[in-house]
């Protein structure tokens, strides 16, 4: 040691360690303050609400004391018992359907021949856009039991009395309700046929086996966990869904639990009842996603998740067309039936006279966007809370994956763990959890955007999360290692490295928010104020005044502006980049 | 102490010791190779010198200065080092200029100073001519210029390479050696390499740190330690060996079927028992007949097996008495077919003792 001019090279010494610039507890308290910061945002957003949710299904509303009456209400009446029941019934029904809906189409664009592969790709991508209770109402103009077109035509053709077709009934409840969500089916199974590499299916048949038995014996059990996932989504995801039962089951008198929730916060408002009724979705959910963990780590199928190799295109022959006509008949009932009748009636005058030239009108859009003050202001507030929910989402969770990809904060997993536990937690049983912490006084947000943003917030964390956990993930740590070791701090890292490197996956991830965000009804319905309803409230609210064509056309309205926000996004990012996996 | 130190540094992770009680002194200027398996806490060292671990003990310092201790350390960004990446990490989102030139704009250099400096090592690493290039327009041995120019164009205190090789492809990889090489001679920087490659680190090391479990085993030039490796994880490391034991006397070391006088042995050996010595295949000659060449050691045997390597022969003898075997190399010329009848002489000044 030659050169005394360092002061920390004269303190050096063998038995004294050294005193370095940055002391050990400078350095690690902000990162404290941090780690208390971050997860004093997810307490906000997750744990109150939900914290409040399973207490106040114990506390009495009047006295405030421990009770246990809040569960003999909910479950006391046999109506309330049936409701729960018909949901797991129809819940069961739908993922059948969906899977019959899902699988083949899979199975048919990614591994055969089949013609017109794209299009049913790209109409399956409609579903997706495509609002289920739009869908639902599409499905009423089609095949209400008087007005509906069907049944108009079945008059007219067989001079009978009787409707062809009801839609107001448990299967037009189950196969509305399956239209409304088969996508999900599709894009988890094709991802899985996507990864199976051919050559897995080559080494049976090397041994032996024919198209038929490699089918049955390699392909299909290989794609089996994503079809359980599939299914196990499906379930959670018809259970939970509120605008087509609002639409269907109150006419087909088929009492299900999200109709009986709304019941609980109709007058007398009895929030803590609607809690303890809405415990069991919680559970079933929280039991399903467990269960489906299970079933994923007991079968280990490393191949599913791996690389894709090449893979071989089953030719068809003839066969081509039988597959091809059933997919025309499911993207049919999905998407061009509904989609079409919505259409026309948007641009009706009266839906029920039919279609005639002297009926078009653009009356409809004219009510909607000019004269009827409500869907004005609905739209803005979709749209706006779609853009905050997508961006507060997206840049919580890329804070979060950052820290906890890079390790950076100790028991940063348990923000990991946070970020992505709403995941288990219906939108509707949120709203109550939301609305049981929030909405009343001291804090008192009932009526207000902010409760309904916070919420959205929440229900889209998990998404933005694995979003952002995935980019992040692809950022090989050496990128930033490279620029500190040139100089250059954490931050600089951030601004010139990571954020270029992100911008293409964090775009992609906001859309992913903000399509369902700005359509989002389940998570609206219990926190909307009289000032502040959303376009998805609006909606059910013309449909119960029966006025059918400015439903209509506000629908139509809002799909628009989700096209071309979309369309936006595909000539930006890539069009395939709603259907990568998220 | 002017250069890079190492004192007594140590990191554990959990209850494991990935680097143990390294002591290492690299002089200015000097090019020194972190060699060994993969798991022999190579990279954490590295990482440590780059101030991306801190140690559990010991410390590190840079002309006298303390950069790395268990109490706390510089960031890397204070070090004013660089360092080449396995995966070269060249910002896919920026030119091969702005990669190259963007430690210079951090340093605040005048513009023009930075243009300057960027065509100059651009120029010296070949890659002026895709200057305005992506990364991804680029191929892998391009991408390794970028990195390597990226690193020294700041005139680093130390520049960290860490197998920065491992991804190319053997051709690329045997002309890239020999470009690090050259850099290092045109700029001197004081350099750490880390590699499992002996080929690698013998062509462009002045020193090999070879280390096993963590610890240093032994640090020596390409030659000291190919010729007399110390230990016998060094010994067999590094290119192929015989190991033999033996016992040691006062005046002799006897193994089975001949001895060897200690005063002919090329170090002084003291102290008596068991021993072991290591041959290398490049210390013996194989011939048809009992040459009596001078101070050498013959023995009597045959030949078991032989391969033909293209630059050598590579046969196994067996001597007769006492029936040691040995791998001897021999040059193409002299064929000797399986089975023939043959002498060997060992150059006892090559005959090295170990610890094992």
């Amino acid at each position: 040691m030659t050169s005394v001019s360092d002061t920390h090279a004269m303190g050096w010494s063998k038995d004294e360690p050294a005193k370095v610039r940055v002391p050990w507890r400078q350095r690690l308290q902000p990162a404290n303050l941090l780690w208390l910061f971050l997860a004093g945002i997810l307490a906000v957003l997750i744990i109150a609400p939900m914290w409040t949710l399973v207490v106040s299904s114990f506390t009495d509303a009047k006295t405030g004391g421990w009770t246990l009456q809040n569960y003999v209400e909910a479950y006391g009446k046999e109506r309330h018992i049936t409701a729960l029941t018909n949901t797991l019934k129809m819940g069961a029904c739908v993922v059948i359907l969906k899977l019959m809906f899902g699988v083949p189409l899979a199975w048919a664009c990614t591994r055969t021949d089949m013609p017109g592969r794209n299009f049913v790709r790209y109409s399956v991508f409609g579903a997706f856009i495509m609002p289920p209770y739009l869908a639902g109402v599409g499905w009423i103009l089609l095949a209400g039991p008087n007005t509906g077109w069907i049944n108009k035509i079945w008059h007219a053709v067989s001079g009978s009395t009787e409707p062809l077709v009801n839609i107001f009934s448990f299967g037009g409840l189950v196969l509305v309700t399956a239209i409304g969500g088969f996508f999900l089916v599709f894009v988890l199974v094709s991802s899985a046929f996507e990864m199976i590499n051919s050559e897995m299916e080559d080494a049976a048949n090397i041994l032996g086996a024919g198209p038929f038995k490699t089918a049955m014996k390699v392909t299909f059990p290989l794609v089996m966990p994503a079809i359980i996932g599939a299914a196990l989504l499906s379930f959670l995801g018809a259970i939970a869904l509120y605008g087509v039962p609002a639409l269907i089951s109150i006419p087909a008198r088929y009492p299900v639990v999200v109709i009986q929730l709304t019941e609980f916060f109709s007058f007398p408002l009895r929030i803590e009842v609607a809690a303890a009724y809405s415990i069991p979705l919680l559970l079933i959910t929280a039991a399903l996603l467990g269960l489906q963990k299970l079933i994923l780590r007991r079968k280990g199928y490393v191949s599913v998740s791996g690389k894709g190799g090449e893979r071989r295109i089953v030719k068809l022959g003839r066969w081509r067309w039988v597959l091809f006509a059933y997919c025309m008949i499911v993207v049919s009932l999905a998407v061009i039936m509904p989609l079409f009748v919505l259409l026309l009636a948007a641009f009706s005058e009266s839906w029920t006279t039919g279609f005639s030239l002297s009926n078009l009108t653009l009356s409809n859009f004219h009510y909607v966007l000019f004269e009827h003050s409500s869907s004005q202001r609905a739209l803005m507030g979709s749209i706006g809370l779609g853009i905050a929910a997508a961006t507060v989402a997206i840049t919580l969770a890329l804070f979060i994956a950052y820290i906890v990809q890079r390790k950076l904060l100790p028991f940063s997993s348990v923000l990991a763990f946070l970020a992505v536990s709403p995941y288990v937690v219906p939108g509707i049983v949120l709203a109550i959890g939301f609305y049981a912490a929030y909405a009343l006084p001291p804090i008192a947000l009932y009526g207000t955007y902010m409760i309904m943003a916070l919420a959205f917030i929440t229900r889209f964390l998990p998404i933005a999360f694995t979003t952002s956990s995935a980019g992040v993930r692809s950022i090989h740590p050496e990128m930033e290692e490279a620029v500190r070791i040139l100089g250059g701090g954490r931050t600089t890292a951030l601004r010139h490295v990571v954020g270029p490197l992100l911008k293409r996956t964090l775009a992609g991830g906001w859309l992913l928010i903000f399509v369902p965000a700005a359509q989002e009804l389940s998570t609206a319905i219990f926190l909307v104020g009289p000032t502040t309803r959303v376009v998805s409230v609006v909606l059910l609210d013309l449909s119960e005044e029966g006025e059918l064509e400015k439903l209509a056309a506000l629908g139509s309205v809002l799909l628009i502006i989700i096209v071309a926000v979309v369309a936006l996004g595909m000539k930006y990012l890539g069009r395939d980049f709603m259907l990568r996996r998220s | 102490m002017d250069g890079l130190v190492l004192k007594n540094l140590g990191r554990r992770f959990g209850a494991v010791d990935a680097v143990k009680d390294f002591d290492l002194h690299i002089k200015p200027g000097e090019f020194v190779s972190l060699l060994g398996p993969s798991g022999c806490g190579k990279t954490t060292t590295l990482r440590m010198i780059a101030g991306f671990i801190d140690p559990t003990s010991g410390s590190i310092e840079l002309d006298g200065k303390v950069l790395s201790a268990p109490s706390g350390s510089v960031p890397p960004e204070k070090r004013g080092m660089s360092m080449i990446f396995q995966s070269y990490a060249i910002w896919p989102n920026m030119t091969v200029a702005q990669n190259v030139a963007f430690g210079l704009n951090l340093r605040k250099l005048p513009s023009d100073e930075v243009k300057k400096r960027v065509g100059a090592v651009l120029e010296t690493v070949r890659m002026s001519h895709l200057a305005d290039r992506y990364p991804a327009e680029l191929s892998g041995g391009q991408q390794q210029r970028v990195a390597l120019a990226r690193a020294v164009v700041i005139r680093p205190a130390v520049l960290l390479l860490d197998e920065p090789l491992s991804n190319l492809d053997a051709n690329l990889r045997e002309e890239m050696r020999f470009e690090i090489k050259r850099m290092h001679d045109e700029f001197k920087i004081t350099s750490v390499y880390v590699t499992h490659d002996q080929g690698e680190a013998m062509v462009t090391s002045d020193r090999i740190a070879v280390m096993n479990n963590g610890r240093l085993e032994q640090i020596d030039s390409p030659y000291a330690l190919y010729s007399r490796p110390k230990t016998r994880f060094v010994a067999s490391f590094i290119g192929r060996t015989n190991f033999l034991s033996g016992n040691c006397g006062n005046h002799m070391i006897d193994f089975s079927g001949f001895s060897v006088p200690l005063g002919m042995l090329g170090e002084e050996v003291t102290g008596g028992g068991p021993i072991t010595v290591s041959i290398r295949p490049q210390a013996m000659k194989l011939s048809a007949t009992e040459a009596g060449r001078d101070k050498a050691i013959n023995l009597e045997g045959s030949v078991k097996q032989s391969s033909f390597l293209g630059e050598t022969w590579d046969y196994v003898f067996q001597s007769r008495e006492g029936g040691l075997q040995f791998r001897v190399a021999a040059p193409p010329a002299d064929v000797f077919q399986v089975g023939a009848p043959a002498w060997l002489q060992i150059d006892p000044k090559q005959i090295v003792p170990i610890a094992d």
